[in-house]
């Protein structure tokens, strides 16, 4: 029994005491290990939880043409916002917002409501890409409406009407299917790419550096505090081969039609024109594009997205004649080739008929100069069946047909040159000789696109120099940019001079009376080229369809001038265009520019001895997008003396 | 009787002690709520030290004794009062632990019952006159603090009905338990738990309390709720390092709760391993005093007293420091003497109150 006066057991007191000691080693632990051995884990997570990377947008680089005038720009876009954290009623000036910004007012009151479960400090995006007179009317009302705010981010600047769209391409958000290629792995969800053409291939080049800005945030994202900032590197220019004021030539040409038009320096392999039409307005892309929108220019039978320059595949018709004549020639059997024509001819039991014969004429005896100028089919059969596929294949090949021309844009197709061994690997099938006889004349398996054949009869004319047709002079380039293509790349394919003279001579008697295409001759100016109508299907079940017009034939040229060592080649393909002399018009208006261009070139007048810029003012009147009330418009420009020679005709006074 | 009771024999070497700890915790408050809607907190809770003392003072003046011969009435009281929460309280969080009272200010009954569970285990034990505990005693022993424990737990407040459990524990364990009922009740309370936690059917804990505890074990699993908090507390702690850094997490406001149920963390962070360090020593001096005047107690229900402080003072760091460092749950329990409140606050003043009101009467006889 115990008695009131005993005391409580020391050694459960003192058992107690240990267990509060021991309960304070295993606290003291804990901080321990928090606080020294994991202390720079747990720093590094709360300096992640309190700094916010904010990223600064680099502004892309611009696009320039050969003499450095500016194609692509980037223009500021303003955003209109509406900030929450202010004592102002929003809803009290919803209705003036909705006016100076064109918004419906139920509209907006709808948003400011659906965003009153939202933190204060996030603000409603109201307007994208805001006029100027919307930014100006935010500007006004500072102080009536200081909610309002705008936030400025760089957009691309693209000609406007797609011109030159399909060879610059667009920008837009990068897509999963890129975040998972190589050349894109350092991008995020949401980063602005080149997705087609010049801006996709150069990407790299023009996208410059963001810069980041590292914000001290609390725990409910708002900032607190600028912790430090570094610059965006902007975007190198990236100067193109291509000329204006020859792109303006193509692009006129191939207005409202069907096709592409190439033109090419053969020395260098440097584009410097490139269309294909019809085409579309990138500028829609660099906003948002609907998706009706979308649908509509990819559904389009027109292929409105493609670039047909360097995607569209398409037998080459009778242009191939320039490339069985090299052939033929240089197995020794064209130039003492003697065809008599009668309209058609038989070839392994089948009837093969000249163009000649639907207009019921014939072209009688004919040699190889007669066969190119006249574009005798039967000729070419007969060669084609003397020379065989494989000899074909051989020289067309060459020449670089059915294969990548390797030019600096993207989804560059290749087209097909048949041969026994092609159709065996793809069809399990033996070559027929017959089908070597379509082929003689650019029919059948064969398909090519502009960019080859360009590339193909740029090396004819230059004697079997061939080079790699380029958009960009690799030249003027940061090392490392290009990996895959060198296109300073020069092949000689051996062509007998005799036979590239005797040839490009036949090829000068097109443009004139006599020849396939008399009417597309530019008087003072020697054009040696070749005509083609590439049929879509047989002329037989083109005859039995309803509407011939679905049908219709392709129309080519291929020309060059001047004959001998030429400036400039040029490719056209006019698709529906039934015939070649109707496509040699579209090229020689091409190299008609070019050549009056070369000739009130600077090159032949003397140079400015002092180079230096000057500024010149300028007024001129433009009508608004909607095509009414011309505002007068004034600005400056600086006219670079070093770098743009002034022709004469607009030689400012006071330049000496 | 008694020779007479002086101020001389209060424990002032305690009271400096305590007053430290209680500067520490104004200045953190002062400190994590600066910027904050909770600014001036710092002030308010000076005046609730202020006004701790003088209730502590008034505590040590009425005889334990007294206080232990009228207990059924207060145990009795205590009971209604949490009844009264339960009917009338005010709702907060999804749970009624308030009772308005005029003026503004919210009473939390659940806070001075640990008060009277104190002095009833006390007066319990004291009455007792065996060595050694039968299986009677400590049911009933159990039923004093298991009765108010369960309107806590309904209100619903686990982490303060949690708190009653030491003091019964260390009733029974100084009372005289002994090796064979200390293994059969540690069996049963984890049979106990474990039937809490694996059987669906039993409801004992509210989900959200189910989660606090289960996330404990695995953060990652409510990222956005409790195991929010004590990643955001861990990486405070951690991120001290040893003297102390920023303080970005608590000014951040990533750590929740900074001024109550974090306060540890957010000084660990402020003042590093050392700071914490010194200040986890300060609480254990003061335990070791306590306990030290548990010893010197006039008689057996002093000593129960005492250490029925030492128990509920223990678990509170125990279990809130345990929890700022991650080895707890969290469970809502706040560091006494530290985090910002006033019904924490005057309990730990009412409780240093008895402990004083022994000690003076140590040599009376």
């Amino acid at each position: 029994m115990l008695g009131r006066d005993d005391k409580v057991s020391e050694f459960r007191l003192t058992a107690a005491q240990y267990m509060i000691l021991a309960i304070f080693l295993v606290l003291a632990y804990g901080l321990w290990r928090l606080q020294v051995m994991e202390s720079n884990l747990y720093a590094t997570l709360a300096e992640k939880n309190r700094i916010r990377n904010v990223p600064i947008l680099a502004p892309r680089g611009k696009i320039l043409d050969r003499e450095g005038r500016t194609i692509v720009d980037n223009y500021p876009s303003f955003s209109a916002l509406l900030l929450r954290d202010t004592p102002h009623d929003l809803n009290a000036d919803s209705d003036l917002i909705a006016q100076g910004l064109h918004l419906d007012p139920d509209d907006l009151r709808t948003r400011i409501r659906t965003f009153a479960s939202m933190p204060q400090y996030q603000p409603i995006f109201l307007k994208e890409d805001i006029t100027p007179d919307e930014l100006a009317f935010i500007d006004s009302h500072r102080n009536e409406l200081p909610e309002l705010d705008t936030i400025v981010a760089h957009r691309r600047l693209y000609p406007r009407n797609g011109f030159m769209a399909h060879l610059i391409g667009y920008v837009g958000e990068v897509t999963e299917d890129m975040l998972n290629q190589p050349q894109f792995e350092l991008y995020n969800p949401g980063d602005v790419v080149g997705i087609s053409g010049v801006e996709r291939q150069y990407n790299n080049l023009l996208i410059g550096t963001n810069g980041a800005r590292r914000e001290l945030v609390n725990s409910h994202g708002r900032e607190v505090g600028l912790l430090d900032e570094t610059d965006a590197i902007p975007g190198k220019p990236l100067k193109l081969t291509v000329d204006i004021d020859l792109q303006i030539a193509a692009e006129e040409a191939m207005e409202g039609k069907n096709g592409a038009i190439i033109a090419m320096d053969p020395h260098t392999g440097e584009i410097l024109a490139m269309v294909s039409g019809p085409t579309f307005d990138p500028n829609d892309f660099s906003v948002h594009i609907s998706r009706g929108e979308w649908n509509k220019l990819v559904d389009d039978p027109d292929k409105p997205l493609l670039n047909k320059a360097i995607q569209a595949q398409l037998a080459p018709g009778s242009t191939f004649k320039v490339v069985m004549s090299v052939a033929g020639w240089q197995e020794g059997i064209a130039q003492s080739l003697r065809v008599h024509c009668n309209g058609s001819a038989d070839f392994y039991g089948r009837n093969y008929k000249c163009w000649v014969y639907f207009l019921h004429q014939s072209h009688g005896d004919v040699d190889l100069e007669k066969a190119i100028y006249q574009s005798c089919d039967v000729f070419f059969y007969t060669l084609a069946d003397r020379l065989g596929i494989e000899r074909i294949a051989k020289y067309a090949s060459l020449l670089g047909l059915g294969q990548k021309t390797g030019i600096d844009l993207p989804n560059e197709v290749s087209g097909v040159m048949p041969s026994e061994e092609w159709k065996l690997r793809n069809f399990h099938q033996k070559w027929f000789a017959g089908e070597t006889i379509s082929v003689g004349i650019g029919q059948g398996a064969i398909t090519v696109t502009p960019v080859q054949l360009i590339r193909a009869i740029s090396a004819i004319s230059m004697g079997g120099r061939m080079v790699v047709p380029h958009v960009v002079n690799p030249s003027g380039l940061p090392p490392g940019l290009l990996q895959t293509a060198n296109y300073t790349e020069v092949k000689n394919i051996p062509i007998d001079p005799e036979g590239w003279n005797y040839i490009t001579d036949a090829m000068v008697k097109v443009l004139q009376p006599g020849g396939t295409a008399p009417s597309a001759g530019v008087p003072g100016i020697e054009i040696a080229g070749k005509t083609g109508s590439a049929q879509v299907v047989s002329l037989a079940l083109r005859a039995k369809a309803k509407n011939e017009s679905d049908f219709a034939q392709n129309g080519w040229f291929v020309g060059f001038t001047p004959r001998r060592n030429p400036d400039v080649v040029v490719c056209a393909l006019f698709q529906g265009g039934e015939h070649g002399k109707l496509a040699a018009r579209l090229a020689t208006q091409v190299i008609q520019a070019y050549v009056e261009k070369q000739r009130r070139s600077p090159q032949k007048v003397a140079r400015i001895s002092k180079p230096e810029k000057v500024e010149v003012g300028a007024l001129w009147s433009e009508p608004d997008p909607d095509g009414n009330n011309s505002k007068l418009q004034m600005g400056r420009f600086v006219v670079d003396l070093a770098k743009k020679p002034l022709p004469l005709a607009i030689a400012a006074p006071g330049v000496e | 009787m008694s020779r007479y009771v002086s101020f001389r024999d209060f424990d002032w070497l305690l009271l400096v002690f305590v007053l430290m700890i209680c500067a520490l915790g104004v200045m953190e408050i002062q400190s994590a709520t600066a910027h904050t809607k909770f600014a001036g907190a710092n002030v308010k809770q000076m005046y609730w030290v202020v006004a701790g003392i003088g209730l502590m003072f008034l505590m040590s003046m009425v005889s334990y004794h007294a206080l232990l011969d009228k207990i059924q009435w207060f145990y009795i009281a205590a009971i209604a009062s949490l009844m009264a929460v339960l009917v009338f309280g005010t709702k907060a969080l999804g749970a009624k632990r308030w009772i308005k009272i005029p003026g503004g200010n919210h009473f939390q009954p659940s806070e001075w019952v640990k008060l009277i569970l104190i002095l009833a285990v006390a007066k319990y034990f004291a009455d007792m006159r065996q060595r050694e505990l039968s299986w009677s005693d400590l049911l009933k022993a159990g039923a004093i603090v298991v009765v108010p424990m369960l309107m806590v737990l309904k209100q619903p407040d686990l982490g303060t009905a949690l708190t009653y459990l030491p003091i019964a524990a260390m009733g029974i364990f100084l009372g005289g338990l002994q090796w064979k009922q200390g293994v059969i009740i540690a069996l049963l309370a984890t049979i106990g738990v474990g039937a809490v936690f694996f059987i669906p059917r039993v409801h004992v804990l509210k989900s959200y309390q189910k989660q606090r505890l289960t996330s404990f074990v695995d953060p990652d699993l409510d990222p956005q709720g409790s195991g929010y908090q004590v990643e955001q507390s861990l990486i405070a702690v951690g991120s001290g390092g040893l003297w102390g850094g920023k303080g970005s997490q608590t000014h951040g406001a990533f750590l929740p709760v900074p001024q109550t149920d974090f306060i540890f963390a957010a000084f660990a962070e402020e003042h590093g391993f050392v700071g914490a360090l010194g200040l986890l020593l300060l609480y254990f001096i003061v335990l070791m005093r306590l306990t030290q005047n548990a010893q010197t107690a006039p008689d057996r229900a002093g000593t129960f007293v005492v250490m029925g402080v030492v128990a509920v003072l223990s678990f509170h760091i125990l279990v809130n420091v345990g929890m700022v460092v991650g080895f707890m749950p969290v469970t809502g329990i706040p560091l006494p003497l530290m985090s910002y409140g006033g019904s924490s606050v005057l309990f730990m003043f009412l409780a240093l109150g008895m402990v004083m009101n022994v000690r003076m009467r140590r040599f009376v006889n």
